[in-house]
């Protein structure tokens, strides 16, 4: 499903290189997880994945299937199926939670070659997944993520992914900020996402998350590289003794 | 010691006069334009050089014709039309009778400006050129005196009763070469409730003035488009008074124009009085626009409220002038100011000057102005779910807009004004 081979990426502002020759493989209906210390590029593969502007891919590749991901405008991506659950998702003060969705969706929709969803079917759409998530009628006629709590916001992502239905789904620290009931409710809207069709790739700190959302796969990303790949085994092994015995081991 | 300079501002005075001639009238009237007329003479037309204009020049305002614009052909459902309203057309500055709803709504008098001061006794003598020339202080607008003096239609609108629907002043542009000069009164009488709605670029180049008296408890609601033609030149002034308990509401929505100077002037002469002025305006390239807002507190425990926004893009300027002046006396004051200006790259210019003039010491003012590209977070935010750039920017200059739209009372307009900025958004991508 996602492919990426030797990404090289470095920061336009002052060719700082993040990434140095990545490798990842995630097959369809997998969810992997990639931990790693602060700075080891985690958040920086999520954005250059999803095309934010200010990274430079100086090597390497990444495919979506057999779609070029870096050759597409963000929004394409999108329309390809790559979503991209923020870390810190945006505010959006004038713009309502319901327009921008539907907004969104029939964007994607459309340049897809598929029909619009009508007014009245994307309401029913919206509130059947947003009443899984404990989204209330309210929150959703606010403008999007304004006044949200950050509990509200990681579970508007959730909502937006549940409505989008994307295949590639990225989460980036997504439990970061979340009590645990939040993170509850956060992982069962994932799990209820997981399908053959689809893929996971969970950016996290933490093992907890993982005890809700069971990967197949775990990453240790540093210095952006992965420095070493295994079942989830080797995630409890980063919760127990850090990763000062596998940065070393990988030196 | 200098040479003396040629008096560009009395030879631009002398020519654009000597392409006027003064309207006939009854007695009132023609005092009234010989009034404005010798204000007019002793203030001179403006030039660029005048502390006022330093951001917009007025020569093609003042200029003896107008540079010809293109009436712009429209396939769209003209302004509030779903709004049911007594319409009043004037077409490149004149009355149309035929395309106007009769004069004819219960608790409103509604008459011509000829037929008013053709009259030899009319109420409009207490208002015509009274609230203009008091409103030449301290601030000279000889385009308003220009106006006084040699407007040629206009409507009169006197307000005793409760009114069923609003009247809605409807101007279109179809010659390309059109001068307008319109002058329309609105005297609401104490408790009366009108909305008045404008709407169209009126000609190639519009003059407007309307005087407004707003007497005590009374209530004008103002709501206005003023066209998307590109070429169209516009200077308006609107002059307001209110008297103690009024509320007065203005809401101007502008899209293109390559030149647009909207003037309020706004006096708070009874106590309690609210005023809420504020304005959204849209354009590319060669477009020009520029708010200008003197209000004055003259009593006590009045509230006045300006909330401006500009979106510019491809070097397009926007200019706002607003000043808040609180005479001694005008205790408990509340007044505020926000100015803001969205610049969509970097050739466009937003030029702010906000003023506060404050004589009392128990008043609250607060003032902001701002100037700012897209949030490209945001921007990022709405194209990684899919929405194509072009889309997400327009989503966006909405939800900058969206604060000055709230300012208009009236959901049913707010909405209408609402959905006709979105189409034009959509068109213009």
């Amino acid at each position: 499903m996602l492919e990426i081979r030797n990404l090289h990426v470095e920061l336009e502002e002052g060719a700082k290189p993040i990434l140095k020759g990545l490798d990842l493989s995630v097959g369809a209906g997998q969810v992997h997880a990639i931990m790693g210390p602060n700075g080891s590029g985690k958040s920086t593969l999520s954005y250059v994945l999803a095309g934010r502007e200010g990274y430079a891919v100086t090597e390497g590749s990444a495919h979506l299937g057999d779609i070029d991901l870096l050759a597409l405008e963000p929004e394409e991506r999108a329309a390809a199926g790559l979503f991209l659950a923020f870390q810190y998702p945006v505010e959006i003060p004038g713009v309502g939670n319901m327009v921008f969705l539907r907004t969104a969706l029939n964007a994607q929709r459309k340049a897809r070659g598929e029909p619009e969803v009508s007014a009245a079917d994307f309401l029913k759409l919206v509130r059947q997944k947003a009443q899984a998530l404990r989204i209330d009628a309210e929150m959703l006629k606010r403008p999007v993520n304004v006044g949200f709590s950050g509990g509200e916001k990681k579970r508007n992502e959730i909502l937006q992914m549940a409505v989008l239905e994307p295949r590639m789904c990225i989460l980036d620290e997504t439990d970061s900020g979340l009590d645990v009931d939040a993170m509850r409710l956060v992982s069962e809207g994932v799990n209820a996402l997981r399908d053959q069709g689809r893929a996971f790739l969970v950016i996290t700190h933490y093992q907890r998350l993982l005890d809700h959302i069971a990967p197949d796969v775990v990453h240790i990303m540093a210095d952006g590289r992965i420095i070493k790949t295994g079942g989830p085994e080797l995630a409890l092994e980063v919760e127990r003794n850090g990763y000062a015995d596998l940065l070393a081991e990988a030196q | 010691m200098t040479l003396a300079r040629p008096n560009l501002r009395a030879q631009a005075t002398e020519a654009r006069l000597q392409a006027l001639t003064l309207p006939e009238g009854g007695a009132w009237a023609r005092a009234a334009r010989m009034a404005a007329l010798t204000r007019l003479q002793g203030l001179g037309l403006p030039v660029r050089r005048d502390e006022y204009w330093r951001f917009t020049d007025p020569a093609t305002l003042t200029a003896p014709a107008p540079a010809p614009a293109q009436p712009l052909a429209d396939d769209e459902a003209p302004a509030f039309a779903g709004i049911d309203a007594l319409r009043l057309v004037f077409v490149d500055g004149r009355f149309d009778a035929a395309a106007s709803d009769p004069l004819a709504l219960s608790g409103v008098t509604i008459e011509r400006l000829p037929d008013a001061a053709a009259r030899d006794i009319h109420w409009a003598q207490g208002l015509y050129g009274v609230l203009e020339a008091e409103g030449q202080h301290p601030v000279a607008r000889p385009l308003a005196a220009l106006n006084t003096a040699f407007a040629t239609d206009g409507v009169v609108i006197h307000v005793t009763g409760p009114v069923a629907r609003p009247v809605h002043i409807v101007q279109r542009h179809e010659d390309p070469s059109s001068d307008a000069l319109l002058h329309h009164l609105v005297k609401l009488d104490p408790g009366a409730r009108l909305t008045l709605l404008e709407s169209g670029p009126a000609a190639a180049r519009l003059n407007s003035v309307m005087e407004v008296e707003v007497a005590d408890g009374a209530a004008l609601h103002h709501v206005r488009t003023q066209g998307r033609d590109h070429q169209r030149r516009t200077a308006t002034h609107v002059f307001a008074r209110l008297g103690q308990g009024s509320d007065f509401r203005s809401f101007t929505l502008t899209f293109n124009g390559v030149l647009t100077r909207n003037e309020m002037v706004v006096s708070l002469t009874g106590s309690d009085a609210v005023a809420h002025v504020a304005g959204a305006a849209v354009g590319d390239g060669d477009f020009h626009h520029d708010d200008t807002v003197f209000i004055t507190h003259g009593a006590e425990g009045c509230e006045s409220r300006q909330v401006f926004k500009k979106v510019l893009r491809g070097g397009a300027t926007g200019v706002f002038q607003g000043k808040i002046l609180v005479k001694a006396g005008a205790q408990k004051t509340d007044g505020y100011q926000l100015s803001q200006a969205l610049l969509l790259d970097e050739s466009s210019q937003f030029l702010a000057k906000p003023e506060l003039e404050i004589y009392a010491d128990d008043v609250k003012c607060s003032h902001g102005s701002t100037a700012g590209a897209i949030d490209e977070t945001a921007l990022f935010y709405l194209r990684s779910r899919g929405v194509p750039a072009r889309e997400a920017m327009d989503l966006l200059t909405l939800a900058f807009l969206r604060e000055a739209l709230e300012e208009i009372a009236d959901a049913a307009l707010a909405e209408d004004l609402s959905a006709r900025l979105e189409g034009w958004l959509a068109r213009r991508r």
